[in-house]
């Protein structure tokens, strides 16, 4: 926002020195410019006679009063944010001219990482959405802010747990085992690239959404590139809001929500199970039948309220601009018990001292959430509890319970499912989590050499995570758990904590020298610098104890890694006649986590782009208004491995339930680790080119991108030769994988009038993924690296990363149908014709990543009414039933407990689980209106005191999809006992003074 | 103006400083993990190595029972040396079957595994990280390195020991190699860690390995039930070496009966051996306490200090299903999943147990026949392993189990010398028809179940051990010794994949290299029929 002044004010400054040498001056016009969506004034826009070098700007209120030279037959009007308007004078003494808002202007500013640009001088893809095109509705996860508006980005939205975070992958995801995150960067301080803190898995989710001014997404290395090492994924820049000078101006915001379930998992009801058993159950699981008609699923949803309150103040005292703003969040889950609440506070202030010589930005950032983690695994044995038992019991066992009873011992059945409302209500695992994000920038200008900055980011994240498990003596879920014989002491429950805490340090100090060398027609930007960066994770450790504080497993060892990043780096930007725009980024990183003789990493990369907009055959023609071509290569690379030891040689102490007994002593023994002396980075080749244009005025505008990425030296974990290392498997750089996409984005401006206004933006990415190298030898007898775990027997896998297909690819046995086509159970196809069925008979087929991404947002403005929806799809993507394979079966046993079935079952009429069946894969194409609201401006209230706005909010509107099971939006690719989505009704208002 | 040139020279000569100062940071080390050098210290260091060494056998990683395993590519409690050895050894023969659902385990007794099955890999790859850690600490441990680290007097002696055993370990899991895979990779003390493709050696070469070292450590071990419990002596090497020449016509297509008679002998001649007189409490919780006389080499559990969901915690839950009560086996519950088939209980004359005693069979509402082997109330349960002492007391932990695992025990060296004597190695009949009536009159508690040597057939012996030794890592090896693993002149249910059972491929004697290992080695070759 301060960037936006600056530039006005440089503007006003250039403009009125203009009019004071300008001679001719024998015609005055005057008039007002406004914003065609309110009316109001539009302060601070350049007015200027086409054709002259005379001009002026705003008032405050819009107007504005011009002498031009006679002749002069047009008035140029051009605002930042607005597109620019050409009206003629002719005739007249007085206009008045409506600036109509642009989606994507070319003088908005784009932060870049150590420094800004403007979109016209911009040579990569960076796509920028700011608060005004945010995805309304109430939202708790920063990156759902942006879901669907940009291309590229694939972001899933997050499962319906409180808090919970959606998983961000820009063009494909460049990595196999090493994270595909892309790095975020908040207010310039980069933060931890592994998840989340203990007590809040959402490593976002400590951000308020309402404190969040723009998000820049760095696609391509010409951007990326500066961040070197962790660059691979792409970064995301998070700009938070900043005090503006100026008098107080209080907004209050205010969202109140309902979440209603939506589909749940489609089970048997009672009368049909009894049905099932009572026809083909034997006589042990017919007895076991009881009279009740149980909805377990009923029983562990429930609508859910959530408010989130903002209050925000900003103003100038004196020369001190501030932001000031405290939020509130109140949100419980669908799933019963489960809550989250989230106190949070950030001041901004960003004086400029000395002059204006010396700009300084310092945030500082606290948040406090509390939550309570409800029960996940109510949501499993809420699809497969016998819908004939009743909820309670009658004896009042297992806190009035019913829960499957071992007869022999008189407990609950260890391999039965457990009572999911039980599991729900007995067990309070309940979190508190403080994190603190601040650092301070201080931007000094030279006062000898002003084209020369130095600046100097300081910052550091720390956060704490704490929490306790409860569950009581009597629950079913932890009922006498492996506790010690003899004594007669029997220990059930729990009484649990755990704790982690995570710092980090960040020092960056550069320099930047720009100059515009007239002679030249060039200007250069030449930015270097240097950064430290240092991150430590601890947890200590803790027993783990029953109810009663009878220790059940002593504490093992703590934990603490730590581990630092230091690096070099410098970009030149380099324009010719503001046509021709040259980036040349270079970063060297070294990683602690990487032996001393390879542990520096060098990553370049080059960009160029032709603006031809400024070219002057372009400005014959009337259909474009802008037009860029952009080329770049650049080298960025991954570092994020899990481990900061990975290269050293070293032995681990076991902890004292892994001890070895000689004679009558038991020995804590030492293990070697395994290790690999030459990791090092991953790196990502980028190749990009890109079109930008616009036309009907920048009512249109859209990009154009194709890329290809090649991830060599993948971390990949992999098979050593069997007798070279401590393990069979050792992360070390061996792996080739390729994405190559396409994205194209619009956004337009359709209906421009007085009173009503339509904005569309459009954006569709094709993405295709392979992997063309997995092992150190090429070897055709290697099947792959199994993935996926799947829940169903213990270490199934569904998937499988293959040379030559995509990462990720199912990893199936073909089923065979008859002529009903009715699989036929544990039918399939010997594909290598071998006579037996074993794992030479898998197959590869479907991925679970979309081939084509959409996203599509509307907004209109009538009047004082403005709609706005989003609505995004995914296409080729495949997902595998889990809750069909795992729940799909029935068959005679003489367990002590029934289980219910998916409807599915009545299909298959399966008696035994066939996890591998292809069957089972199923189209999980989408289509998704996220999110529809509607908002009234009711103006001024208040005796004109306050603006008003209401907005009603529907999230998770509707999904189209021909996915047989509960949602076709899982990350992964494989559904099972997924926290549905709840459909959000929310009602807000915002008032500003 | 000069001031402030100063100030901004300052400046940077400070931020000069602070960026030569920080790139020491980049030295990071562990918290918690220590170096070799402070591991090597001392002889409690060496013990703590060694207790891995042997722990290799139980543990599945550094903490029990989860969560820092030894390797991966599989499920930690799946990952158990003994778990893994056990299945191998015992799921595709008569005397188990598994009900689960577990990747591939059901090829194991429908015998149509392949070379890229998740369980042969985790085996394989268990067997390796033994011999890989083994030959760290023989290169750790040798006098020049002792005394190098100034270790001298009665704890550099012990060191000598500590090495011996752990060429005993060696050799154990190169045995198994060598019994399982046949033809594998070959690294020794003297290869590197890293950039390294180790050679693939022939199974006879591997034979004469195995055979070099036993007979070289047979010395330098402790002699005979002098070592703490759970350590190796010279008996577990004798031991070994008679199982090693029992099978040797299999391994190297030259039979050394004779051998393993002499070598039965010398176990058999250790004052101090004898058998325990009641066979069921050789599988109790105590049978630390109790069966030391009897057990040779044990590989021990403990309920609250070696924990693993592998060894012997699988061995008392995983048969315990159906009508079964888990807590009267010491445990809070059953997993369900193993039993056997009607051809293994058909062994026993009489299977309730009344007659020969070590049959152990859970039949109250089991069926003899396995119709669907998914369903655990097909086929009778075997209750072998508990979790109980001899005294009837529980184990010290209701979920991990205190029982150790009989790798080598004295009823096997008769069992050995009675058949090598039978093949032509030597002995007498006579001595061999005493050892097997002093295992049936334990089994019987009298005379009654006893054979004179018109009894003492082959295929006795082969019948004998299995009512003797059954779920203790034998039988594979023992059916195909006597050419009846994969043949038609014996079949049992859902052998080969079909209800009552048919021959396969002869290949099936030898499990394949996994394709993991053929690919990252390229020095290797499958092995036939694979």
């Amino acid at each position: 926002m301060c960037l936006k002044k600056l530039i006005k004010a440089a503007g006003l400054i250039i403009l009125t020195f203009i009019s004071l040498v300008s001679f001719a001056q024998n015609k005055v016009i005057t008039g007002k410019a406004t914003d065609s969506k309110d009316g109001s004034g539009v302060s601070g826009a350049s007015v200027s006679a086409k054709g002259t070098r005379v001009g002026t700007t705003t008032s405050a209120d819009g107007s504005f009063s011009l002498s031009v030279p006679s002749g002069t037959t047009t008035l140029v009007i051009s605002s930042v944010g607005f597109g620019t308007q050409e009206v003629s004078i002719e005739g007249k003494s007085s206009i008045d001219v409506s600036l109509v808002v642009t989606n994507t202007t070319l003088n908005e500013v784009v932060v870049t990482g150590y420094g800004t640009v403007k979109r016209k001088d911009l040579t990569g893809s960076v796509a920028t959405v700011s608060s005004k095109d945010f995805v309304k509705g109430p939202i708790t996860s920063p990156e759902q802010l942006i879901n669907g508006k940009v291309a590229g980005v694939q972001i899933t939205a997050p499962s319906g747990a409180p808090g919970a975070g959606g998983r961000i992958l820009i063009r494909g995801g460049a990595s196999l085992n090493a994270t595909n995150s892309p790095l975020i960067i908040i207010d310039g301080v980069p933060i931890d690239q592994q998840s989340g803190i203990a007590g809040s898995p959402n490593a976002l989710g400590l951000l308020n959404p309402n404190d969040i001014e723009t998000f820049n997404i760095l696609k391509d290395p010409s951007a990326a590139a500066i961040y070197g090492s962790r660059a691979s994924n792409g970064v995301i820049i998070i700009t938070t809001k900043k005090g503006k000078s100026g008098k107080l101006r209080v907004s209050f915001s205010t969202l109140n929500s309902i979440s209603t379930v939506g589909k749940t998992v489609d089970v048997l009801n009672a009368d049909e199970f009894r049905t099932l058993v009572n026809g083909k159950g034997n006589n042990t699981q017919k007895s076991k039948l009881g009279t009740a008609n149980t909805d377990w699923q009923n029983q562990i949803y429930g609508s859910a309220f959530a408010t989130d309150n903002n209050i925000s103040l900003t103003g100038g005292i004196d020369k001190l601009p501030y932001r000031f703003s405290l939020g509130f969040l109140s949100q419980d889950g669908i799933l019963k018990t489960g809550s989250l609440r989230r106190s949070s506070a950030s001041l901004n202030l960003n004086p400029k001292l000395l002059k204006d010589h010396l700009k300084v930005d310092l945030n500082l950032r606290g948040v406090l959430t509390n939550s309570r983690f409800a029960n996940e695994g109510a949501i499993g044995t809420a699809v497969n509890f016998d819908p004939t038992q009743p909820v309670n019991n009658s004896n009042g066992r297992f806190g009035g319970y019913n829960e499957w009873i071992d007869p022999s011992s008189n407990r609950p059945d260890g391999l039965a499912p457990k009572n999911p409302v039980g599991l729900l209500n007995l067990r309070n695992d309940e979190s508190d989590v403080k994190r603190f994000i601040s650092n301070i920038q201080l931007d000094y200008k030279f006062h000898f050499l002003p084209d020369l900055r130095a600046n100097l980011n300081v910052g550091i994240d720390y956060s704490k995570g704490e929490g306790t498990i409860k569950i009581p003596d009597s629950s079913g879920q932890s009922y006498l758990r492996s506790v010690t014989n003899g004594g007669g002491a029997q220990a059930s429950g729990s009484d649990n904590q755990y704790q982690q805490t995570k710092k980090n340090k960040l020092l960056e100090f550069y320099l930047n020298y720009v100059k515009d060398i007239k002679v030249l027609k060039s200007r250069i930007d030449v930015m270097t610098g240097y950064g430290y960066q240092d991150f430590i994770r601890e947890s200590p450790a803790y027993p783990d104890v029953a109810a009663n504080g009878t220790v059940v497993t002593p504490e093992g060892n703590p934990f603490k890694t730590q581990n630092t990043l230091i690096s070099f780096f410098s970009r030149v930007n380099y324009s010719l006649m503001n046509k021709y725009l040259l980036t040349v980024n270079w970063r060297a990183d070294a990683s602690s986590r990487f032996d001393k003789s390879i542990r520096w990493g060098y990553f370049p990369s080059v960009a160029f782009a032709w603006n031809v907009s400024n070219e002057g055959f372009f400005k014959k023609q009337k259909v474009l208004t802008d037009l860029k071509f952009r080329l770049s290569y650049g080298e960025t690379g991954q570092q994020e491995i899990g481990s900061d030891y990975q290269y050293l040689p070293v032995y681990n102490l076991s902890n004292n339930t892994a001890m070895y007994q000689f004679g009558n002593t038991f020995y804590n023994v030492f293990r070697p680790q395994a290790y690999d002396a030459n990791l090092r980075w991953e790196t990502t080749s980028n190749y990009g080119a890109g079109v930008d244009f616009g036309f009907m005025n920048g009512r249109f505008t859209g990009t154009i991108d194709i890329y290809k990425k090649k991830s060599e030296d993948l971390l990949n974990r992999i098979s050593v030769p069997v007798g070279t290392n401590f393990s069979n498997e050792i992360i070390t750089n061996i792996g080739t994988m390729e994405n190559r996409g396409f994205e194209f984005t619009l956004n337009s401006a359709i209906i421009r009038r007085k009173n009503l206004n339509w904005d569309f933006g459009f954006n569709i990415t094709y993405n295709k993924n392979e992997i063309t190298q997995l092992t150190a030898v090429n070897s055709s007898s290697y099947q792959g690296t199994q993935v996926g775990g799947i829940s169903g027997g213990v270490g199934n896998t569904i998937q499988i990363h293959t040379v030559g297909y995509a990462a990720n690819t199912f990893y199936v046995l073909q089923q065979v149908y008859n002529s009903n086509n009715k699989p036929i159970e544990a039918l399939y196809v010997d594909r290598n014709g071998d006579g037996i069925i074993n794992n030479n008979d898998y197959y590869r087929n479907k991925s679970p990543n979309p081939d084509i991404l959409l996203g599509v947002t509307s907004g209109v403005t009538c009047h004082n009414w403005t709609f706005n929806c989003t609505v995004r799809g995914n296409f080729g993507n495949y997902m595998y039933n889990n809750v069909f394979s795992n729940n799909g079966t029935f068959r005679t046993n003489s367990l002590n407990f029934l289980t219910n079935v998916s409807r599915n079952y009545l299909e298959t009429g399966f008696a035994n689980n066939q996890y591998f069946s292809d069957y089972y894969l199923q189209d999980a194409s989408f289509i998704r209106m996220d999110q529809a609201s509607l908002g009234y401006d009711f103006g001024k209230v208040f005796q004109d005191k306050a603006n008003l706005r209401a907005t009603l909010n529907v999230q998770n509107v509707f999904v189209m999809t021909k996915y047989k099971g509960l949602d076709p939006e899982i990350a992964g690719g494989i559904d099972n006992n997924f926290y549905p989505r709840p459909r959000v009704f929310s009602l807000g208002f915002n008032l500003d003074f | 103006m000069k001031n402030k040139f100063l100030k901004s020279l300052g400046f940077v000569a400070l931020t000069a400083v602070i960026l030569v100062s920080c790139t020491k940071d980049l030295d990071r080390k562990p918290f918690y993990d220590v170096t070799s050098a402070s591991v090597y210290k001392d002889l409690t260091g060496y013990k703590q190595v060694l207790a891995k060494t042997y722990g290799g056998l139980s543990l599945t990683g550094n903490s029990g029972p989860d969560g820092n395993g030894d390797i991966s590519g599989i499920d930690e409690g799946f990952s158990s040396y003994l778990r893994q050895y056990w299945q191998a050894q015992e799921l595709p023969t008569d005397e188990a079957v598994i009900g689960w659902n577990d990747a591939t385990i059901r090829d194991f007794h429908h015998m149509t595994w392949s070379s890229s099955d998740v369980f042969l890999r985790a085996l394989y790859n268990r067997i390796y990280f033994q011999i890989t850690l083994c030959n760290e600490f023989i290169r750790e441990s040798t006098p020049d390195k002792v005394s190098e680290r100034s270790i001298t007097g009665a704890d550099a002696t012990e060191i000598g020991y500590f090495r011996a055993e752990v060429r005993f370990l060696r050799a154990l899991s190169y045995y198994h190699a060598l019994d399982l895979f046949g033809n594998v990779p070959f690294v020794t003390e003297n290869d590197p860690i890293g950039n390294f493709l180790p050679p693939q050696i022939t199974r006879a070469n591997l034979f004469n390995f195995i055979e070099s070292e036993l007979k070289a450590i047979e010395t330098q071990l402790k002699p005979a039930k002098t070592n703490e419990y759970a350590r190796v002596d010279a008996a577990a090497a004798w031991s070994l070496l008679a199982k090693l020449y029992l099978n040797a016509q299999v391994y190297t297509g030259v039979s050394k009966y004779s051998e393993a008679v002499t070598y039965c002998n010398k176990v058999i001649a250790v004052a101090g051996y004898s058998l325990l007189p009641t066979y069921r409490f050789l599988f109790l919780a105590d049978n630390n306490a109790t069966s030391t006389n009897e057990t040779i080499f044990p590989v021990t559990f403990d309920g609250n200090k070696t924990r693993t969901w592998g060894g012997t915690t699988y061995l008392v839950h995983a048969p315990i299903g159906g009508s079964m009560s888990p807590s009267s086996h010491g445990v809070d519950f059953g997993w369900g999943g193993l039993r056997t088939t009607k051809q293994f209980v058909q062994k026993f004359a009489d299977p309730s147990g009344a007659t020969d005693k070590r049959a152990s069979f859970y039949t109250s509402g089991q069926s003899i026949d396995i119709n669907d082997i998914s369903t655990f109330t097909d086929g009778y349960s075997i209750i072998k392993f508990r979790n109980v002492t001899s005294t009837g007391a529980n184990g010290s932990n209701v979920t991990w189990v205190d029982t150790d695992f009989p790798m080598f025990r004295l009823a096997e060296i008769y069992l050995t010398y009675a058949e090598a004597v039978l093949r032509g190695g030597g002995g007498d009949i006579p001595t061999a028809v005493n050892y097997i009536n002093l295992l049936r009159q334990r089994a019987y508690g009298n005379a009654t179940g006893n054979i004179t040597s018109s009894d003492l057939t082959l295929q006795f012996v082969l019948d004998e051990r299995a009512r003797e030794l059954y779920w203790e890592t034998t039988r594979r090896t023992d059916l195909i010794r006597y050419g009846q693993f994969t043949e038609g002149t014996y079949l049992w249910a859902w052998k080969g994949n079909t209800l009552n059972g048919q021959a396969v491929g002869s290949h099936r004697k030898l499990y394949p290299i996994p394709a993991a290992d053929l690919t990252a080695n390229p020095n290797l070759v499958q092995n036939p029929g694979y």
